[in-house]
């Protein structure tokens, strides 16, 4: 594996080969000294032609975890604001020695255009409403250290699932390890193509609260054009926002996730997204174990497919 | 390669015999088990350890410490070599301060070991390490000796050593294979 550009291109025995190799990167984030020298010698740049707090100082953190190198590559500080291409930019910074790129672009397919113009490895950290293969990574992890497995979870995602990368990654994961996704949204933040998901739809989300195990919210994306398709948002939050009376009808064992950045107060309510069965800041901590992990198998043993 | 059928060079009483001779050597140069952890290496050290712990509790009344340590992600060949499933590494207590003893089945070109030095001295600062291990068959890369040995087995390169360990394998044994 050179790339991980989308999470498709996992089956169920690779998703599962990068989680097992998380958890010992959880041992290893734990100690004292929570540094290995597996990527010694390897350079990693992250290339974010879009704002991002946790994906990259993820990826930055998991790659110094793993003794590489990190170049950090920032557009408003950059010559792209002098008109450089996606192109030269990528170009140029393999010309530095790169090994790695990771790159996220609000332009749906950037890293698979990057990838094919540089000889060295590329993750996609986020295009557009596509793909965040890492993120759907994560929460996997995030699930199976909370339950053990992710066979026959009974998984809501809910909010703006046509602008989410997030949900289009998270469907296809959770389902190929086996949990049954059901997708809750206004129509209007419904994608045309959702029946290509491999998710049930529902229109009532106090109808669905008593049978999940997980509930999974995501932002409502003002900057990707939630606003114009949302009748208001008071309405929105009374309907689809997780607010403490939902909470409270949910089983006594699910739990609460959410990706990041939060609108507290529009999809979660505070003291949700803070209590004791959020697994939020695991999602967040889990995030770099993860990262390492896929570096770890795209940077290791070349020799390997 | 075609190779000669294997030549049986310990058998289960063999390798019982050595592990507990490893025991009483490690207890009579420490004067007893105090402040002695042994560690074992992934995969077949693991076990190896475990059992020497065995024979110090039987004879010497001390529960030795046992650990366990995979060094993936110490070797220095990441490049070449397919990504291998990692091991668990888990010392159940503070290495700081306390003699580690390695454990290991085959002592090769001692880049294993290397690589457990550095493993080891991340989790803490021990006040001595050393290396016990079943068979050292010579071919060293390194300036690496072992201080405890269950057998001496000259090789040449192209020969291979098999060791079979009870808990993973259903038997002890160790077993030597030339090529035609």
């Amino acid at each position: 594996m050179k790339h991980l550009l989308a999470i498709d291109q996992l089956d169920r025995p690779a998703i599962e080969e990068i989680l097992d190799l998380a958890d010992h990167f959880t041992e290893v984030l734990s100690r004292d000294i929570p540094k290995v020298p597996a990527l010694r010698g390897a350079t990693i740049a992250t290339l974010f032609f879009e704002g991002s707090t946790r994906t990259r100082l993820s990826f930055e953190k998991a790659a110094k975890a793993l003794s590489a190198d990190v170049l950090n590559f920032t557009p408003s500080t950059s010559s792209l604001s002098k008109g450089e291409s996606l192109k030269d930019t990528a170009l140029t910074v393999q010309a530095m020695g790169t090994d790695l790129m990771v790159v996220r672009h609000a332009m749906v397919g950037a890293p698979h255009r990057v990838a094919s113009w540089v000889d060295c490895s590329v993750i996609n950290a986020g295009d557009g409403a596509h793909q965040h293969p890492t993120q759907a990574l994560l929460d996997a992890l995030t699930l199976r250290r909370h339950w053990g497995k992710l066979d026959g979870l009974r998984i809501a995602i809910v909010g703006d699932i046509r602008h989410s990368r997030v949900a289009r990654s998270n469907i296809a994961a959770f389902t190929t390890l086996g949990a049954t996704v059901t997708l809750v949204a206004p129509p209007t933040l419904l994608p045309e193509d959702v029946t290509d998901f491999g998710g049930t739809i529902a229109s009532d989300f106090d109808e669905i609260l008593p049978d999940l195990d997980v509930i999974y919210m995501l932002r409502i994306q003002l900057e990707r054009g939630s606003g114009p398709v949302l009748p208001s948002l008071p309405e929105y939050v009374a309907r689809f926002g997780l607010n403490r009376s939902r909470f409270e009808r949910l089983p006594p064992e699910a739990v609460v996730m959410h990706p990041g950045p939060m609108n507290r107060g529009i999809e979660i309510d505070p003291a949700v997204a803070d209590g004791a069965r959020s697994l939020i800041t695991a999602q967040v901590s889990n995030g770099v174990a993860t990262r390492m992990a896929v570096l770890f198998r795209l940077l290791t043993g070349k020799a390997q497919p | 390669m075609q190779q000669d059928a294997p030549v049986q060079i310990m058998d289960g009483a063999d390798v019982r015999r050595a592990l507990r001779r490893i025991a009483h050597e490690v207890c009579e140069r420490h004067h007893g088990a105090e402040n002695v952890i042994l560690v074992g290496i992934h995969t077949r050290g693991v076990p190896l350890a475990q059992e020497i712990a065995h024979a110090i509790a039987d004879f010497e009344g001390t529960h030795v410490p046992v650990g366990e340590l995979d060094i993936g992600l110490y070797r220095d060949d990441l490049d070449n070599r397919p990504t291998t499933r990692l091991g668990r590494t888990l010392i159940p207590v503070d290495v700081t301060g306390e003699t580690v003893v390695l454990i290991d089945d085959v002592l090769f070109t001692g880049r294993t070991i290397r690589a457990a030095l550095d493993a080891v001295s991340d989790l803490g600062r021990p006040a001595a390490m050393e290396l016990a291990v079943l068979i050292d068959r010579g071919h060293r890369q390194l300036p690496i000796r072992a201080d405890y040995v269950g057998k001496n087995l000259p090789t040449s390169l192209e020969e291979r050593v098999t060791v079979r360990v009870d808990g993973l394998d259903q038997e002890h044994g160790v077993w030597i294979e030339r090529p035609l």
